[in-house]
């Protein structure tokens, strides 16, 4: 049967190729280049030198105007490709342009000034990986400062997180106590509040607790996550009592039963929790925006989202940049793709 | 990880949890195990009431007050003036006639996008989620090629496209070797309007689809089998069968992606900064230019704004947690 | 090692009350068991003595200390769990040092501990593995190490064989046994199966719904059982239990008319009054061949069991099991002649309780047949 319900409806594929399964994977491979292409133009483009980038149309590999050192020349000049005439072929460099006359020189032998139209050359191209875009971030901007202040608060926002949530999940699961529910129910309803309607009152707590412009005004809000608190729970509940039982025969304090038998053991749902935080953190940008106003203190995102503004010519440090802060989280998403979206499927279907 | 850093980390996380030891043993004694519970949840509950429920309260309080400090106790009360001014319209369709036109772009704009962004989104995540039930080769590879724009920064997303949109961008490459002019796509109110509907799309579809995906494999693959053996056509199958077992996760893509779609505010404000004009304005993007990068900071119409923001998605939530519980 | 006595122990959920008023002294060093059905209440009772669950009224008292309000791990006890409860994460060593450094043992005593408790469980080859590397033998003796390690005064052992296959039961039930001779420490076994209770215990409590039914060795409790419960629970094949009417009660003799069994001559119980209804038991082993002697039964033989060494007769009407020793030549469908000895004879009254009579000799071995 070949309508097109056949696509919506069929679980198996055939041993014969269906047109349906044409259809299929070419929607697929469609996707895949929507999905990651533009990821990878970004990359291919962040190592072009300016003066690369500056070409229309753009190019995939890093192509840029080739330049040449000439004694005597105070600069590099740029070089052209003759096209037609006695000197078609060569490559020579552009003193200066009158015109639709240009100078130019040979670089074999500089001394004589050759002069030809402008519509017989063309700028001659070399491929050049333009390094210093990475190099120069962390000359020419702060770039270490912002770096170090994303990983700060990517690091300790996670260890934080998963200290209190655990230590919450703990309580929640192991030990009942009048009101448990009640917080259970509780924090669960901070699900509904999303960040956004709370902006102006958390700005107004966060200048009282002189939390503003500094780094722990961005980790403290958040660190409390409903999520974290749902997931360690529902994984510590699969912990025998038993053994709770046992270590408080052997003398063990709660806080000895929580670090050393607890904790351990639910190492699998800290593992996913703290992938959750460092990417919700990394990826951060109402909030740190509101929160940070020296520009010393901001993050990457921030740091993009201002120079974006400021420097609207100078993309190719705009794009180094993109490229370094979407990388740590790239690396997480290769190792551990199948995790992360094995523990979204199963939560979404709960 | 190697046996000496292993133990190391052993022995350094040992050190750091045994800090505590002693007062936690004073604390349980006093307290008894039943009580000493709520040490445990007292540093979550702590951020919680601090940061979540106590700003709710306060949200209140600037709503319901007017001037621009920032303290509480300085501000003058002015009962409903914020949202009066809020939602004071000549005409409610036409933004001009609003005292705070802004907002109502804002509100309209939202709404546009609202709808169509959470409706395509939908479209696409089910149809890629049924293409990836599929028995296809390689099936893990493009579920999580649809789920990586999802981990990106929502700044990182903006300028992925800002890159390829630009005068002089791969897209406006294409255009020219295909023979069109090339186009100013973020300048032109409708092109940058769609294009935030695009560029959301983009960003969030793979979460949606992996959540799609796992409830088409919960169907039992016998039920199908069944629905052959009563010789039912394709599109009946889909119709009748697939899509209501399907329907609690529509319903939970469906709430999800609306409760974040009226919220929609980082990548479109780096991608367009809300223009051109108002074009791509949104109601979250009000918020924070009222509230905090005006020259003069009005609280108390940002709060109003919120309170209003916050009826519309407390009313999706309780939507959401009806329709899922009704569905269990 | 310690004394334990249990005085007027009630215990609520809520309320539901599920243990009823407990009472009982444990001496000094011996092996007592907690034998009964599921949910008589000995785990509960046995977590109570822990104090793994509160005492709702009454008293836990070891050595002449009220232990109520004392936390588990400082009430000098140590428990071995039904399913061990070992720390997975952790190796054997550290399975049986974890108590010991919580209350900072220094490490060399730590380690002399751990040695011994492992040569004398033969685990010192293991120390270094973890719980699941083990088999169940070796995990169960993880378990057993962990509470040597802590010297404790009682040992508290709840089902610790029930997750083992039969022949492994039959060498660690002596293993424990072993243990308990060698360190003479006081244990308290929790057991739902009556052969464990009778080849380990010093002294066994029976529990039935949350209430003691008898307190004694294991011989007493099945030469004088206290009630018609008890009578049936301890020893296998089950009692054989008959209904009947007292005729008639002179001073050495009762005389019951049973509808199953016709006319039975029982000896003498002081405190029956004639028209009482009253139950009769008699074990199968006390059953005896032949038509000698006083109360003669005939009924056909419904089914014959062989053992080699033993052998299992049941009758049809009445409904008797008889246990004979070696091979039997009675088969199926033989109308079989049994006489039912009347100083082998129990007899219960209305309410279940056994009325007094003469001391069971222990020369009631079972007749060859």
């Amino acid at each position: 049967m070949t309508t097109a319900a056949q696509l919506l409806t069929a679980r198996r594929g055939r041993f014969r190729a269906d047109w349906t399964d044409w259809v299929s994977y070419a929607y697929l491979i469609l996707g895949v280049i929507v999905m990651f292409g533009p990821v990878l133009w970004l990359f291919a483009s962040s190592f072009k030198s300016e003066a690369g980038l500056n070409q229309f149309p753009p190019t995939l590999l890093p192509w840029q105007p080739a330049q040449v050192q000439i004694a005597g020349q105070p600069a590099p000049l740029p070089l052209f490709h003759v096209l037609t005439g006695p000197h078609a072929g060569e490559d020579l460099a552009e003193v200066r342009r009158i015109g639709l006359m240009a100078q130019l020189l040979d670089p074999k032998s500089p001394n004589q000034v050759i002069r030809l139209r402008t519509n017989t050359i063309k700028p001659a191209m070399q491929m050049r990986a333009a390094w210093d875009n990475y190099t120069g971030l962390f000359s020419k901007f702060n770039f270490l400062r912002y770096l170090f202040n994303s990983v700060f608060i990517t690091v300790v926002a996670t260890l934080i997180t998963l200290l209190i949530n655990s230590m919450a999940a703990f309580a929640l699961s192991k030990y009942r106590f009048r009101g448990r529910d009640g917080v259970f129910l509780l924090m669960i309803a901070t699900l509904m509040i999303p960040p956004t309607i709370i902006l102006v009152p958390n700005f107004l707590i966060a200048s009282a607790l002189g939390l503003v412009n500094s780094l722990w005004g961005v980790i403290l809000p958040g660190v409390a996550t409903p999520t974290g608190v749902f997931l360690l729970r529902q994984y510590m509940l699969t912990l025998p009592d038993d053994l709770i039982e046992a270590a408080r025969m052997d003398n063990a304090s709660e806080w000895r039963i929580y670090w050393r038998i607890v904790l351990p053991l639910s190492a699998p749902a800290l593992a996913v929790l703290a992938i959750f935080s460092v990417m919700w953190r990394w990826n951060e940008f109402l909030w740190p925006l509101i929160v940070l106003t020296r520009n010393e203190h901001f993050t990457l995102p921030l740091a993009l989202y201002s120079f974006q503004g400021e420097l609207t010519t100078s993309w190719n440090y705009i794009l180094s940049m993109t490229i370094i802060t979407l990388l740590p989280v790239t690396i997480i998403f290769i190792l551990l793709q199948r995790r992360i979206t094995q523990g979204i499927a199963s939560a979404g279907v709960k | 990880m190697s046996g000496v850093a292993a133990r190391a980390a052993e022995r350094t996380y040992a050190a750091v949890m045994n800090v505590p030891e002693r007062p936690m043993r004073w604390a349980q004694a006093r307290m008894g195990t039943g009580r000493f519970a709520w040490l445990f949840v007292a540093p979550n509950l702590a951020i919680f009431g601090i940061f979540t429920f106590l700003p709710i309260a306060i949200d209140f309080i600037y709503a319901f007050t007017g001037g621009p400090e920032l303290m509480p106790a300085d501000r003058a009360f002015t009962g409903l003036a914020n949202l009066r001014e809020l939602l004071s319209c000549g005409n409610y369709l036409n933004p001009n006639t609003c005292t705070r036109d802004i907002f109502w772009d804002g509100v309209w704009n939202t709404l546009r996008f609202v709808v169509l962004q959470v409706g395509l989104m939908i479209l696409f995540s089910l149809i890629t989620a049924l293409v990836l039930n599929r028995k296809v080769i390689g099936r893990g590879f493009f579920r999580a090629a649809f789920f990586y724009p999802v981990l990106l920064s929502p700044v990182v997303v903006a300028l992925i496209w800002k890159w390829i949109l630009q005068r002089y961008g791969v897209l406006n490459a294409v255009v020219t070797d295909v023979g069109l002019h090339p186009v100013d796509w973020l300048l032109n109110g409708t092109s940058a309007f769609s294009w935030t509907v695009f560029v959301s799309i983009w960003a969030h579809m793979g979460f949606y689809t992996l959540i799609l995906l796992a409830g088409l494999q919960a169907i039992p693959a016998d039920i199908y089998e069944a629905a052959a053996m009563d010789a039912a056509p394709p599109w009946r199958t889909f119709r009748r069968i697939t899509l209501p077992l399907l329907m609690p996760s529509l319903l939970v893509v469906l709430v999800l992606g609306l409760i974040r779609a009226v919220q929609i505010f980082d990548e479109v404000y780096v991608l367009t900064g809300g223009g051109p004009g108002t074009a791509t304005t949104y109601l979250v993007q009000f918020i924070y230019q009222t509230g905090f990068a005006a020259q003069v900071r009005e609280y108390g119409l940002a709060a109003a704004a919120s309170l209003l923001l916050a009826t519309v998605l407390l009313v999706l939530t309780l939507v959401q947690l009806r329709a899922t519980r009704g569905t269990r | 090692m310690a004394a334990l006595s249990l005085r007027g122990v009630v215990k609520r959920f809520g309320t539901v009350e599920v243990i009823h008023n407990v009472s009982f002294d444990i001496p000094a060093g011996e092996f007592v068991v907690f034998v009964g059905p599921s949910g008589c209440g000995k785990s509960t009772l046995l977590r109570m003595i822990c104090g793994l669950e509160t005492v709702s009224d009454g008293q836990v008292v070891i050595d002449d200390q009220v232990v109520n309000n004392i936390p588990p791990a400082r009430r000098g006890l140590a428990m071995v769990f039904q399913s061990y409860a070992l720390y997975p994460h952790m190796t054997v060593y550290q399975n049986m040092a974890f108590g010991l450094e919580n209350i900072a043992t220094p490490r060399p005593e730590i380690d002399r501990r751990v040695d011994e408790a492992a040569r004398m469980l033969r685990l010192d080859q293991f120390l270094q593995r973890k719980p699941t590397q083990l088999s169940g033998g070796q995990r169960q003796r993880v378990a057993i190490g962990r509470a040597i390690v802590r010297e404790p005064r009682i040992f508290l052992f709840d089902e610790p064989l029930s997750n083992l296959d039969a022949e492994l039961r039959v060498s660690m039930r002596a293993e424990i046994a072993g243990l308990h001779r060698r360190l003479g420490t006081t244990m308290i076994y929790v057991t739902h199966d009556q052969v464990e209770a009778m080849t380990m215990a010093d002294r066994i409590v029976v529990l039935r719904s949350g209430s003691v039914e008898q307190v004694g060795p294991p011989l007493e409790l099945y030469n004088h059982p206290a009630n018609q419960f008890v009578a049936g629970f301890i020893g296998s094949p089950r009692m054989n239990f008959y209904e009947g009417q007292i005729e008639r009660v002179t001073s050495d003799a009762l005389l019951v008319a049973c509808p199953a069994l016709g006319n039975v001559r029982t000896d003498a119980a002081p405190s029956a009054r004639p028209g009482g209804q009253v139950t009769l038991g008699i074990r199968p082993e006390h059953v005896q061949v032949g038509d000698a002697g006083p109360n003669v039964v005939r009924g056909e033989v419904a089914a014959v069991e062989q053992l080699g060494g033993l052998s299992y007769v049941r009758l049809a009407a009445p409904d008797m099991t008889i246990q004979l020793s070696g091979q039997t030549a009675l088969a199926l469908g033989h109308t079989a002649a049994v006489t039912l000895p009347p100083a082998a004879i129990h007899v219960f009254d209305d309410q279940g309780a056994a009325l007094p009579h003469h001391a069971m000799t222990t020369s009631m071995a079972p007749q060859p047949a």
